[in-house]
């Protein structure tokens, strides 16, 4: 096995998401899968190859900096399920 | 053991805003301020099928800073993503740097009490500032500002180099000085475009190993950092003391109480998940990229330094004050241009001109003259015009209200007195009612002259030349 119960639980939680036992039982499996597939992958010798910093060839895509304001703050609130005073309205969070 | 027999162990992290007209990802400006919400677009907002471009100013100024702190230049590096929750990230990530930094293995020299000390710094990189939540006094909710999110930060980070609360000041105050010579950020800290994280732990004096470290979060005022520090290091070492264990953790400094808490709980152990930013393409940076930008730097503090004393034959002291702040080095360079008299000038920043700052809690910027009107106003002593006491009040004036001091000393008739006949008059005047101290002068008193001398003064109101009132003193009195 490359992966148990208990770590699947703990991604879960690290994703916010809580899972059912049927549901971590299925997930452990699924996950085994896609472990055992990427290690295809990691098993490739890469001997003597450079360390990539992107799949992308391509590099230095940039932007100026130069201010173009998006000037529209009830389109960017439209969806919120809350809002106050120009912001987001959320659950109180402790500080 | 007491707390004399520990070795406090420190390393900064130092997030510092930097001072591009648009955020790191996105056209949106940082200008500070502004109406919640209005400096943002779906892009810095996290709208659903939005792409990042990188800013290239962000890695121009981050290239700066780490040459400008003896950095090796990375050639490849690239974005990663720090993946947490919290409100204030919209994406749920942060667009950071993960194993391949902008730049590595610094260092920057301080003043310590045993001399120069080199602070090593470990790497310096790229990444997105996060958006601000306001809470409500009533407790109805939380209110989520992105203004900020996206705004383009450097982090430096140094290595466990640091063993006082007044090297971490130092430390902090010469990176504050280098960002704000080579013009990448602003370091206004009440803005909190300079904060710091501070690793602490303690060992035992002598001891080899690194004890258990804890690290305080988000820290933005040199007074908060050296108590927290205190308040921290202590803390460790009551634990050890009293035979527990420190334990690694983040903690949050509380100012009011000047206590630190901890911030997570033990089972939500961090686990960011970084991985590469699949949005965003590598950044490969040539020899002569670096060479431009090498060679274009400004004069760093140190260098200011060192031609002070040189040059303008200032004291190491003043001469390292002066250069920490950039605007007050600037001031001293402009004003001697106009005067040409260094120690005159220095003088006044070091004495009336700090004094005024820190009486008025101002900050060098702040400072209404211009460093033109300083070097006349030094000027007008040079030549004689006016006497040194009545500088100090002409610079007052200045404080008060910024004009030429030529004006100001015509404006209050403070113009010294260096016609010889008028002097003349009051020496014979302050001699003929002092009998007293002219026997003791000539008894062998010497001090009584500098009684004479300051009667005189107070006579004409500081305006009589001190030079030819000393002078003709000694001719009446030799006599
Ligand atoms: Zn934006």
């Amino acid at each position: 096995m490359q992966i148990n119960r208990e770590e699947i639980i703990h991604i879960a939680k690290l994703a916010n998401l809580s899972l059912t036992d049927e549901e971590i039982d299925k997930y452990t499996n699924d996950m085994e899968e896609i472990l055992t597939f990427a290690n295809t992958v990691n098993n490739v010798n890469t001997d003597n190859i450079d360390e990539l910093a992107s799949l992308e060839e391509n590099y230095n895509v940039f932007r100026k900096d130069e201010v173009k304001a998006f000037g529209n703050r009830e389109e960017l609130l439209k969806n919120a399920p809350s809002q106050e005073d120009g912001m987001f309205k959320i659950p109180k969070v402790i500080k | 053991m007491a707390r004399e027999d520990y070795e406090i162990v420190m390393g900064l992290e130092v997030h510092s805003e930097l001072s591009t007209k648009t955020k790191i990802f996105c056209s949106c400006p940082t200008e500070f301020g502004g109406e919640p919400n209005t400096h943002c677009c779906p892009i810095c907002m996290a709208m659903p099928g939005t792409l990042p471009v990188l800013n290239e100013k962000v890695v121009e100024y981050a290239v700066k800073a780490g040459l400008a702190t003896n950095c090796d230049i990375a050639r490849t590096s690239k974005n990663d993503r720090k993946n947490y929750f919290y409100p204030d990230l919209p994406k749920a990530y942060q667009i950071s740097q993960f194993d391949m930094p902008l730049c590595v293995d610094g260092h920057i020299d301080i003043e310590t009490e045993e001399g120069t000390k080199s602070i090593r710094i470990e790497r310096i990189h790229i990444e997105e500032d996060a958006g601000k939540l306001n809470h409500d006094e009533y407790g109805r909710g939380s209110f989520v500002d992105l203004n900020r999110a996206g705004v383009p930060l450097i982090e430096i980070v140094s290595k466990p180099d640091l063993r006082s609360k007044e090297e971490v000041e130092s430390y902090l105050r010469k990176l504050k000085s280098i960002l704000e010579y080579i013009e990448v950020s602003d370091c206004k800290m009440q803005e909190g475009s300079l904060r710091a994280d501070v690793n602490v732990s303690v060992r035992k004096k002598g001891s080899k190993e690194f004890g258990t470290r804890t690290e305080m979060k988000n820290m933005n005022s040199f007074k908060s950092i050296l108590r927290a520090i205190e308040y921290e290091s202590n803390r460790q070492i009551d634990v050890i003391e009293s035979g527990g264990e420190v334990e690694q953790e983040s903690l949050r400094w509380d100012d009011i109480s000047g206590k630190t808490f901890s911030m997570r709980d033990k089972e939500n152990a961090q686990d960011y998940r970084y991985f590469p930013d699949p949005d965003l393409v590598a950044i490969k940076i040539s020899d002569e990229y670096i060479n431009n930008i090498k060679s274009n730097l400004p004069e760093l503090p140190d260098s200011r330094k060192k031609r002070y004393m040189e040059e303008y034959k200032l004291p190491e002291y003043d001469s390292r004050l002066i250069t920490a702040s950039k605007y007050l080095s600037d001031l001293l360079e402009e004003a001697v241009e106009v005067c040409n008299n260094p120690k005159t000038v220095s003088n006044f920043i070091m004495t009336d001109i700090t004094k005024f700052l820190n009486e008025k809690e101002l900050e060098p910027e702040e400072i209404p003259f211009t460093a033109q009107q300083l070097g006349e106003l030094v000027k007008l002593i040079d030549k004689g015009t006016i006497s040194s006491s009545i500088a100090k009040k002409v610079l007052a004036e200045m404080f008060e209200k910024p004009e030429d001091p030529n004006k100001i000393i015509e404006k209050n008739g403070w113009i010294q007195i260096s016609d010889e006949g008028a002097i003349k008059e009051v020496v014979k005047k302050v001699l003929s009612e002092n009998e007293k101290s002219v026997n003791d002068y000539k008894a062998g008193k010497d001090k009584a002259l500098g009684y004479l001398v300051g009667q005189a003064m107070k006579a004409t109101k500081g305006k009589a030349n001190p030079g030819m009132l000393n002078k003709m003193f000694l001719e009446e009195l030799n006599k």
